[in-house]
């Protein structure tokens, strides 16, 4: 390992300070620091458009312009002959600064180029989406002039352009201050909207050919769906140029054929609603925008910003914590935007955070308990509400029962706050007696459950988004940043832009995220990540290693000084990987960070929602951490006695236990089944359970099959804090007054029910509750041991041979991941934003294509004895051969439900019978069976 | 009396002037062979000796922009030819690339030996198809004598050029526009700093020179920077090309010394057509500031032409006789500027919007009494507001011609409409377009750009 001498811990660089003078008023700055910043450190606003601290400068709107002189050489201050853009321009020493405060010329300049800006801008504020929060409108009534002197003819454009399912423009209310392709150039680096034309008809776009002016006579999407309604009538008439000649003419019908054929190749990057995939960000585009040209399909005309009220607010949907607001009215949410923390999220979220609000209000909303009964044979009646009182009867009768025969399981699932985590982990032990309790609601091991309760419970905040920014490398084990944590994505695209961050990703191929991390494929088969990453550990000086091998660059990264390896869920259900991860650690000195994809892991890994552990990181096995535990509930007596000190059954210990009566009873949260990678037997199980409590939001497969439903309140409506993988502790309050409870509360009065206090009866008491027992200061769990991989068919076996999908038959390994858009219950209700996911395909290396008989467009089946999902195929560049990847919980793919296989077995791929038309007219057929 | 001094265009009505041998056989090419065995900080310090200033209209001085480059690190450095002529009434770099070509490619080998550079562009208006060729065609035949590629002249000085063809954009013949255009992204100006010389053609230190001052350079280089600087004025050095067109009897290129006069012009191009008045001019292309008849003994040269309130910018010397609606001219140098304006900055992009529906009103006899106020207070919002020169130039043609003219304008609002003949001042007999603001306004089009300029 290389020596450095490093600086102490938290000590910072005194910036060097630069004099200069504002508006008289003399002041010091950071170098570096824009004018524009200085200005407002000192109070000064100058009104801008273009400006934005995360952008880099553009100096486009012209609307900052101040009077700048500077010294000469002989220090004599000399005023520079025009007015200077504030947001483009540096302080230095001596500068003497005129705003529109103290300068005519300045005021004059601005009030100038507000009145152009005004000119072509349309008057319909009354009912523009901005209106009220507009910088236009506000800047226009400080800094503008009374009355128009324009009486031309104003600029107009047919309205609006749909960008994508979700975001509209109306091109006539642009300022073209480019902060929107800025933003998707610079930080999410999706341009899929540009500057296009020129002049005054210049314009902000997507590619679209219709204004472009070499629209094809289709709509080219197939299916008449590529936008709502009120969109699709006005782009089809929607031109941006004077027309240009008959679309039908003969040169045309030729020059779209060409440009099918293109479309075809890049189907792979086409979203839902038919159009080329834009971003997972583009919402903040419309949050950014300085007018009301950029819209949200889902809140355009819904609502005006002074009859809001605006809550911030932690998004539900990853475990990043970014924070957000949530704008409501009368009860209903409205909106959301997303919040300022330069900490974690920034000014970014993700459109998931952004727009997936709707399923907290869902028609199938759970308001009352409900009950079951079952005959004499076990065969069950229809739920029918129910008092919370004789709901939490029949439930504490139905679990003490169930507790006093064989038991019962937990499947609290991963989307719970800390608070209610907490008081699941206590109900479980406290009150049923058992650490059969388990959150992971996913692919899961053993191995992950020791690694959890090694690394990363109890250890409080580890790698922050600020270092990950500025590691000098990251390794994504097992971890698509851009599908699973979209802020950390974007702090990790910064910190490749601005730091020189190097990435590598654990992957069968170079997914669209990694390539804009501009980051280096380490390629493992599905099921190979151990060895893979065991061959990082030492330099990679084996003489037959090609030059330029990523894996000698990855290993030779990961030993600079604050280099990173983030762990993805995916990793847990490959054998050795997570113990891999930790001796790969161990060997280069980088730091590990564990980033789950569901908002309440980290909390539920802090709160004992495992099998092995108890809160703050505690093992049962330890008698010590038991005794702690006790002492700080208060235990004593039965309930004392009722803390196991052997570790329970898993997630799929749980099921198994359950179908076969080795447990009689279940209290599940928040778990969706298909979710679990064997849903159908998850099934079985839950029907086979003698009795079953489900907490929920919304009605699922599990209160289907449950005796008693308790309604659980969902985000919105109640207060409660996330730890994110940060292990930073993300507290927000409830939005909208309510009277449904939180888990924990909900919890309390069952455990009451049966005689325990739970301690959580208010949100209050909980969150207490979760800070009185701190972390773990006695040994830590110990590490996973080192597993063998159940087939080491990667690049470490030379010979093919018995390697599935090498092209001797139709098998390969499966790779499978989620999207951040897919058919997941929290996007639920919401039409424009589904638009917008990434239409599932089959992705397959070229090799193993041909070895298939598969080309690119061609539909192809993906088959298990369970059943097959079949998508068009997109042959992937530089993907790993013999590996086949579809997306595990798309539309028209679950893979866990229809395949029953999980990411590393084998399945069979072949060709899809049905698709007998050309390449073209298979894919226009759709995506799903 | 200072009279007409050919060196660019020396060998223009030679037979087959573009061939390579003809440049030869009049001399070409002495200067790079001469180059070759000078040290390039020689070479750079003998362009700074002659004054050589730039010849594409700012007229900064070629061997300081050269000189600019940091300390050679290794990496690439470019020369850029702005070859992008696209300035309303300029004409002098098409006609010599098409005359003579082998000026530029020596002057481009020249600059590139003395700046360090190994692969040169020159960037071609593109719409000027057969200057493409002609270049394309240069380019090659210096190839195919050694005076280009590897070793050349067995110096160990190795140099490609690279022709390209910009989109037809005036806009790109902004220099760090016209980079980006080269690089393949859109032609916008870029922010400055950082310069050219430090971070220009993919972010490589870049010089971006005019045609004719590359191609000004082997002179310079083969006969010595004091014949250059015996040439014109103290601080205007040397020859330049002035381009006369309008209603001159004998409109074309004059190459005289920097510092000659229209008046002395006028007398070689035979005088105003049909010995009409001579009622205004521009002396620098459209962009800078009209001159009228009081000017025709104003020196062309930088300094006098500047004192004088215009500037000399590409020496383009548009002579309109008194036949001509100053109003009806200026409003279609307004619609270039409108049509051509690229879009990034507000005032370029809106004011140009705005002042040609102005000047369409007034010429079309709606205009109103404050129009002409307004016409001023908007090109004073728009010059040195603007991002790049281009929307400063856009205002000249305006608040010169209300300067000089402005009875003119108030009488087409008095008399509501143009009191000029607009066939008058044409060769040919014609139907005027009518300027049509209130059609278009009726009709919804857009007038503001992209309707016009065609």
């Amino acid at each position: 390992m290389t020596v450095t001498t490093s600086k102490p811990e938290g000590e910072v660089a005194e910036p060097k300070m630069v004099a200069f003078t504002i508006d008289g008023i003399e002041a010091q700055v950071p170098e570096g620091t824009l004018i524009i910043r200085a200005a407002e450190q000192l109070g000064i606003e100058i009104p801008r458009f273009c400006d934005h601290p995360l952008l880099e400068p553009a100096g486009a709107c012209r609307q900052c312009l101040v009077e700048v002189a500077m010294p000469d050489r002989e220090g004599n201050v000399r005023p520079m002959p025009k007015p200077q853009a504030s947001c483009t321009m540096t302080v230095t020493p001596g500068m003497v600064v005129k705003t529109q405060v103290t300068s005519p010329v300045a005021d004059k300049a601005q009030q100038g180029v507000m009145e152009l800006l005004l000119m072509n801008h349309p008057l319909d504020c009354p009912v523009c989406d901005k209106g009220g929060e507009c910088p236009l409108q506000n800047q226009a009534m400080s800094a503008g002039r009374a009355d128009t002197r324009f009486e031309d003819v104003k600029r107009t454009f047919p309205k609006p352009v749909s960008l994508s399912s979700q975001i509209l423009l109306d091109r006539e209310r642009c300022v073209l201050c480019q902060r929107c392709t800025r933003f998707s150039d610079e930080i999410a680096g999706d341009a899929f909207i540009a500057l296009q034309m020129r002049g005054a008809t210049q314009q902000i776009g997507r590619f679209d050919e219709k204004i472009l002016g070499f629209e094809s006579p289709g709509c080219g999407c197939g299916d008449g769906g590529c936008g709502s309604a009120d969109e699709t009538s006005s782009s089809a008439a929607d031109t941006g140029v004077p027309d240009t000649g008959a679309p039908d003419s003969p040169g045309r019908e030729a020059a779209v054929i060409g440009a099918d054929a293109a479309a075809a190749k890049s189907r792979a990057e086409t979203d839902a609603g038919g159009q080329g995939f834009s971003s997972y960000f583009s919402g903040n585009t419309v949050q950014i925008c300085p007018v009301g040209a950029l819209t949200g399909a889902s809140y355009r005309f819904r609502s005006r910003p002074f009859d809001l009220v605006s809550v911030p607010s932690i998004a539900e949907h990853d475990s990043c914590g970014s924070a957000i607001r949530i704008d409501h009215r009368r009860g209903q949410v409205l909106r959301r935007l997303s919040g300022e923390d330069p900490v974690v999220n920034e000014e970014w979220i993700t459109d998931k955070d952004r727009f997936a609000f709707t399923w907290q209000s869902a028609p199938d909303r759970l308001t009352t308990p409900l009950v079951r009964e079952r005959d004499e044979a076990g065969d069950r009646g229809e739920l029918r509400p129910a008092s919370w009182a004789e709901a939490l009867e029949v439930a504490a009768q139905g679990l003490a029962r169930a507790r006093a025969a064989a038991g019962v399981g937990v499947l609290p699932g991963g989307r719970l706050t800390v608070e209610d985590a907490y008081a699941w982990s206590r109900f479980a032990r406290q009150v049923l007696g058992t650490n059969d309790v388990d959150q992971r609601a996913r692919a899961h091991s053993a191995e992950e459950a020791e690694f959890l309760a090694h690394a990363v419970a109890g250890t409080g905040i580890g790698v922050t988004f600020a270092e990950l920014e500025k590691a000098p490398a990251v390794l994504l084990a097992g971890l698509e940043a851009e599908e699973e944590a979209g802020v950390t994505f974007l702090r990790l695209r910064k910190g490749v832009a601005k730091h020189g961050t190097r990435v590598f990703g654990l992957a069968p191929y170079a997914s669209r995220g990694l390539t804009k991390l501009s980051g280096t494929l380490v390629p493992a088969v599905p099921g190979t990540e151990a060895t893979v990453l065991a061959g990082l550990r030492g330099p990679v000086t084996d003489p037959t290693t090609p030059a330029g091998d990523p894996r000698a660059a990855a290993s030779q990264a990961l030993r600079e000084q604050g280099a990173v390896i983030l762990v993805g869920e995916r990793l847990a259900a490959s054998r050795g990987a997570c113990a891999a991860v930790l001796e790969l650690a161990a060997a280069t000195g980088a730091r590990v960070a564990w980033i789950p994809r569901r908002a309440g892991e980290r909390g539920g890994v802090e709160a004992g929602l495992l099998p092995n552990l108890l809160p703050g990181g505690r093992p049962v096995t330890d008698p010590a951490a038991r005794a702690e535990v006790t002492a700080a509930w208060g235990l004593s007596g039965e309930e004392a006695s009722r803390l196991s000190a052997a570790p329970g059954l898993d997630t799929a210990g749980i099921i198994d236990a359950l179908s076969v009566g080795h447990l009689s009873g279940a209290i599940v949260g928040g778990v969706e089944l298909a979710d679990l990678p064997d849903p159908a037997h998850a099934r079985t199980a839950l029907g086979a359970a003698g009795f079953l409590v489900s907490l929920e939001v919304r009605r699922s497969e599990v209160t289907d099959l449950a005796d008693v439903v308790l309604p659980v309140a969902p985000p919105v409506e109640r207060a409660g804090s996330y730890w994110n993988w940060e292990g930073r502790v993300r507290s927000f309050g409830a939005a909208l007054d309510s009277t449904a409870l939180p888990d924990h509360r909900a919890l309390h009065a069952l455990a009451a029910q049966l005689g325990s206090d739970l301690g959580a009866g208010t949100p209050g008491e909980a969150h207490l509750a979760v800070a009185a027992l701190g972390a773990w200061t006695g040994p830590r769990a110990g590490a996973p041991g080192a597993r063998t991989p159940e087939f080491t068919a990667a690049g470490a076996t030379p010979t093919p041979a018995g390697r599935p999908g090498t092209g001797a038959d139709d098998t390969a390994v499966l790779a499978s991941w989620r999207m951040l858009l897919d058919d997941a219950r929290g996007q639920d209700g919401e039409r424009h934003l589904a638009g917008t996911a990434k239409r599932p395909v089959v992705r397959v290396s070229s090799t193993t294509a041909s070895a298939l008989g598969l080309s690119d467009g061609v539909q192809a089946r993906v088959v298990t004895g369970r059943g097959a999902i079949t998508l068009p195929v997109a042959v992937t560049a530089g993907m790993v051969d013999g590996v086949v990847w579809v997306p595990l919980a798309s539309s028209g793919s679950r893979v866990h439900d229809t395949l029953g296989a999980a990411p590393g077995d084998v399945v069979r791929v072949r060709a899809a019978q049905a698709a007998g038309g050309s390449a073209g007219k298979s894919i226009d057929t759709g995506s799903a069976e | 009396m200072t009279d007409l001094l050919p060196v660019l265009t020396d060998t223009w009505d030679a037979p087959r002037s573009w061939r390579l041998s003809t440049y030869e056989k009049h001399g070409g090419y002495a200067g790079l062979k001469k180059a070759l065995r000078m040290a390039p900080s020689d070479l750079v310090q003998t362009v700074k000796d002659s004054g050589l200033r730039g010849r594409g209209g700012a007229g900064f001085p070629a061997g300081m922009k050269w000189g600019f480059l940091p300390p050679d690190d290794g990496g690439p450095r470019y020369l850029v030819v702005n070859a992008d002529e696209s300035e309303p009434g300029t004409c002098k770099d098409i006609p010599l690339m098409m005359a003579s070509p082998q000026h530029l490619i020596e002057g481009a080998i020249i600059t590139s030996y003395a700046i360090g550079c190994n692969h040169a562009f020159i960037y071609v208006r593109g719409e000027v198809l057969h200057v493409y060729r002609r270049l394309l065609e240069a380019v090659a035949e210096a190839r195919r004598v050694g005076y280009l590629g590897t070793n050349i002249l067995g110096s160990g000085f190795d140099l490609e050029i690279t022709v390209h063809a910009g989109a037809g954009a005036y806009i790109c013949g902004e220099e760090t526009a016209l980079l980006d255009s080269l690089e393949g992204l859109r032609g916008q100006p870029r922010l400055k700093p950082p310069f050219p010389a430090v971070e220009g053609l993919y972010a490589r230190p870049t010089v971006v020179n005019n045609v004719e001052t590359v191609a000004s350079v082997p002179g310079i280089v083969d006969r010595g920077s004091d014949w250059f600087t015996a040439m014109g004025t103290e601080k205007s050095t040397g020859h330049g090309l002035f381009s006369l067109s309008g209603h001159v009897t004998r409109p074309g290129q004059y190459e005289a010394p920097l510092g000659i006069t229209l008046r002395e012009l006028l007398d070689e191009a035979g005088g105003m057509r049909g010995g009409k008045a001579l009622k205004f001019w521009t002396p620098g292309g459209s962009s800078t500031p009209l001159f009228t008849a009081e000017h025709l003994d104003t020196p062309l040269d930088y300094e006098s032409v500047g004192a004088a309130g215009s500037m000399l910018g590409t020496r383009a010397l548009q002579l309109f006789d008194e036949t001509v609606c100053v109003v009806r001219a200026v409003s279609r140098w307004t619609d270039f500027y409108a049509h051509e304006s690229c879009g990034k900055c507000t005032p370029c992009r809106e004011g140009t919007y705005w002042l040609k529906q102005i000047l369409h009103r007034i010429e079309g006899g709606e205009g109103q009494d404050q129009d002409i106020d307004v016409l001023l207070d908007l090109c004073d919002n728009i010059l040195g507001r603007a991002f790049c020169a281009l929307g400063d130039g856009a205002t000249s043609p305006i608040t010169s011609s209300i300067q000089y003219f402005r009875d003119e304008y108030q009488a087409h609002i008095d008399g509501r409409g143009c009191p000029f003949d607009p066939s008058a001042s044409a060769l040919f007999p014609y139907t005027p377009r009518t300027p049509m603001p209130s059609a278009a306004a009726a009709s919804g089009q857009l007038v503001g750009a992209g309707g016009g300029g065609h």
